[in-house]
């Protein structure tokens, strides 16, 4: 019996106002999808949420034209100052909205409410009061004097950051005079039907936003149709490199934003206590479901053991649980296909010998969950160094030097984001250069800002998102 | 249990460390070779702690442990004896309508008003701490210092609160300071050493670090953040890498020490605070009085109040608790 046991402390779910059925946004209003309806489930419990009605192909092209309307006879022809007070409206309707919106999203996703409130829906509003501000200022964006939107942008966001990702995604496409039509993952899709609701708050002009539940296919439907301009995806790369096989040869822009095998990188000089809970963010922040998860931990061999003690007494303090209750750190896994996967991977660690070490923390027995798992003694050619997990799963690998760091940092595919730890200045701007990652902290991790590009190298994507470069993505430059 | 075997001696330094106290150089490569602190992750680790929601039977034990860990304190040129007797009063019953409410830890006066003090908690199991070597300042000659400290045992004090010198500290001259803390440990006795580092004026987290380390090295039973004279006092974080140096002392020691946070702590929120970071950061064992003290005067009838409210089920104000 623990000497301070912490007593529940559960957000009521009433705030998340839970309908029984959701309906996808057409045109400005929520329609009945013609495809079959989907059951959105919690996974901390695995009970049935809501109904949610789904698009088919024939209602994305309804979606593509209403899309093309509202972009010729409104949006496109909006002042930039007009377009900015949408923008603004829907950022404060956010925040207004905010605890509705982060009680949803951890029902619907399994994210802990600590996170969702003050990471995923704060950011979420930020994103759009950033993008306002540029609406009006395009011309000096350093892309010419008046740059001019795509059209269409067809939009295709994953499960780990529904809102942000919608957020990342929408803000800036309507800041520079683009519509919309965005799909929702289909085991999260609750939180982007919400904004809707917030569209028709804002009073948005019909069309300019469009959003489509529904599964792959639908995706599918989205990339191929003829009259989009753009698409933009956020998911695997399995699922990206399919995109832009579909993509090549149209007249399609495309950016992907895809997996990812973070290093994160500290040296024996670093703040160790810092760099413990910057490794514990990095992996165990949403459940290790980040892109940019620092879900490859190399340490220096001299400060080794010592990172591994203090980390695993810091990893046995983090509490997994019910996603509502605020004094959870670690909440459920997405989905039972996430979890097989996270469970098949970390399988292939213990059979190629990797030192595996799992939290003694107490795990629900309903519901998907993980408890958090560090693999020590792992080699770059095992799996686990490899392959992304997308779980709470962390890698440790060791190096000697500074230039055996930066190689095997870089020996990956993919190329997202990258850590370093030292107390050393001129050693972090050096590794800065050296590291192929699109995002690299120095003495952080998992920082996100609206004005910070994000995107990756590799097969972790191109194109970026946020900041004046992330505006590039949705002009005509 | 108790915090550290006693002896009248300075105590040895622990087998893994003996190597840090060798001489002057030794003392100061280990104390500079520490890990640094990095300011931003250890204030954001600080206010992710804070966030934790503390309700129901949970908050109900921490109010009762909270009020158990108070050193009751009085430090003032205007202190009298009835100022005292009336603080010790309060220290051995704090709610005299709840019977159940548990006794503070100590109560904390300056060398001459221990007598006062003792006699007045005779029995009770309330102990006497006694702040001592120049206190707030202590800038005066080793001999006041040691007679300073040899006053406030010799009148019956449990506890001996110091202050180390900040000056030799900020001057880089880590073995005196390292002596000094020897030497006043040595004329405790049987009385409890608490380190005063004065974070306030050693102004970064890497100085309070070293210094944690250093007073522990010296034989400091517990370490303390401050005489509650200077601003800042005891913050959050200063207090969290203070846990971090007694827990890593542990690792490598085996020995428990104590941390005490004094000065500016005023609510039953805020103290709930620094148990959620003595529970997560230093661990479970340190969640006794033994090992984890709260500098203060008006937190008590802070907790007092919140007791009342979590007992009685609605808040009553503060004319329902004692003014001392």
């Amino acid at each position: 019996m623990p000497v301070f046991e912490y007593a529940p402390a559960p957000e009521s779910r009433a705030i998340a106002n839970l309908k029984d059925s959701y309906k996808p946004f057409v045109n400005g209003e929520f329609v009945d999808g013609s495809g079959e309806p989907l059951k959105t489930v919690n996974p901390a419990t695995e009970e049935v949420l809501a109904e949610v009605g789904t698009a088919s192909k024939s209602d994305v092209d309804i979606a593509v034209k209403a899309a093309r309307k509202a972009y010729t006879s409104v949006w496109s022809k909006m002042p930039g100052t007009e377009r900015a007070k949408y923008l603004f409206r829907i950022a404060r309707l956010i925040q207004e909205r905010s605890r509705e919106l982060a009680v949803l999203e951890s029902l619907d996703n399994g994210k802990p409410i600590k996170e969702s409130r003050d990471s995923d829906v704060p950011t979420a509003a930020a994103h759009f009061f950033y993008h306002a501000g540029w609406a009006d200022k395009l011309a000096y964006a350093g892309y010419g004097p008046d740059p001019r939107p795509l059209g269409v942008a067809g939009q295709i966001i994953p499960w780990n950051f529904p809102l942000l990702m919608l957020a990342w995604k929408i803000a800036p496409a309507l800041a520079t005079g683009n519509t919309v039509v965005l799909k929702p993952a289909e085991t999260t899709p609750l939180t982007a039907l919400v904004f809707a609701e917030i569209c028709q708050q804002a009073e948005l002009p019909p069309g300019v936003v469009n959003i489509l539940p529904g599964a792959g296919d639908i995706g599918a439907s989205i990339v191929e149709h003829t009259d989009i301009d753009k698409i933009a995806f956020t998911g695997s790369t399995e699922v990206g490199k399919a995109i832009q096989r579909q993509v090549a040869g149209t007249a399609k822009k495309l950016t992907l934003e895809l997996g990812g095998k973070a290093a994160n990188i500290v040296f024996e000089d670093a703040p160790l206590d810092q760099a413990v809970e910057g490794i514990v963010n990095g992996i165990f922040f949403n459940q290790g479901h980040v892109c940019c998860a620092g879900s490859r931990l190399l340490v220096q061999e001299s400060v080794a053991e010592e990172v591994l003690e203090k980390l695993r007494y810091r990893v046995s303090t983090l509490r997994i649980g019910d996603p509502l209750d605020k004094n959870t750190d670690i909440g459920a896994i997405n989905s039972a296909e996430q979890l097989a996967k996270i469970r098949g991977l970390v399988e292939s660690g213990d059979a190629e010998g990797a030192q595996r070490w799992t939290s003694p923390c107490p795990v629900p027995d309903r519901g998907f969950f993980f408890a958090p798992t560090v693999f020590a003694n792992v080699q770059q050619s095992m799996r686990i160094a490899r392959e992304e997990i997308f779980g709470p799963v962390l890698s440790v690998l060791t190096f000697r030097t500074p230039d055996e760091a930066v190689a095997k940092a870089n020996n990956t595919p993919y190329g997202l984001s990258a850590g370093i730890w030292t107390e050393k200045g001129s050693r972090i701007l050096w590794m800065a250069n050296q590291l192929r990652a699109g995002v690299v902290w120095a003495n952080t991790f998992n920082r996100f800002d609206p004005a910070a590009p994000f995107g990756g190298y590799q097969e972790s994507g191109f194109g970026r998102e946020g900041g004046r470069t992330g505006l590039e993505a949705y002009l005509s430059v | 249990m108790t915090a550290t075997t006693s002896t009248s001696a300075a105590p040895a330094t622990p087998a893994p460390l003996v190597d840090a106290t060798r001489d002057d150089a030794s003392l100061r490569r280990f104390l500079l070779g520490l890990p640094g602190v990095d300011q931003v992750g250890v204030e954001q680790r600080a206010a992710g702690l804070g966030t934790r929601s503390i309700k129901k039977d949970a908050k109900r034990w921490a109010i009762d442990t909270a009020i158990s860990m108070v050193d009751l304190t009085t430090l003032e040129g205007a202190d009298t004896q009835g100022k005292v007797r009336a603080l010790a009063a309060k220290a051995v019953r704090p709610d005299p309508e709840r019977q159940d409410t548990p006794r503070v830890a100590a109560v904390c006066v300056y060398p001459d008003m221990v007598a006062t003090a003792v006699e007045a908690l005779q029995g009770s199991g309330v102990h006497v701490a006694s702040v001592a070597t120049g206190f707030p300042a202590g800038r005066t000659s080793r001999e006041i210092k040691l007679a300073d400290t040899k006053i406030a045992v010799d009148a019956g004090a449990h506890e001996v609160d110091m202050v180390i010198d900040r000056g030799a500290f900020l001057e880089g001259r880590y073995m005196a300071v390292f002596e000094e803390i020897q030497a006043i440990k040595a004329a405790c006795g049987d009385a409890h050493l608490k380190v005063i580092l004065e974070t306030g004026e050693l102004a970064t987290y890497d100085n309070v670090r070293r210094a944690s380390w250093l007073a522990l090295l010296a034989g400091g039973d517990f370490i303390k953040t401050s005489t509650g004279k200077v601003s800042p006092a005891a913050t959050l974080p200063v207090t969290h890498i203070m846990l971090q140096a007694v827990h890593d002392w542990h690792v490598t020691t085996g020995e428990l020490r104590g941390v005490k946070p004094a000065g500016g702590i005023r609510t039953t929120k805020d103290a709930i605070k620094y148990l959620v970071a003595v529970h997560e950061v230093a661990g479970e064992p340190w969640l006794t009085p033994d090992l984890f003290r709260f500098g203060a005067s008006s937190l008590l009838n802070d907790l007092l109040l919140q007791r009342r409210t979590q007992v009685d089920g609605h808040y009553s104000g503060p004319d329902y608790v004692t003014v001392d």
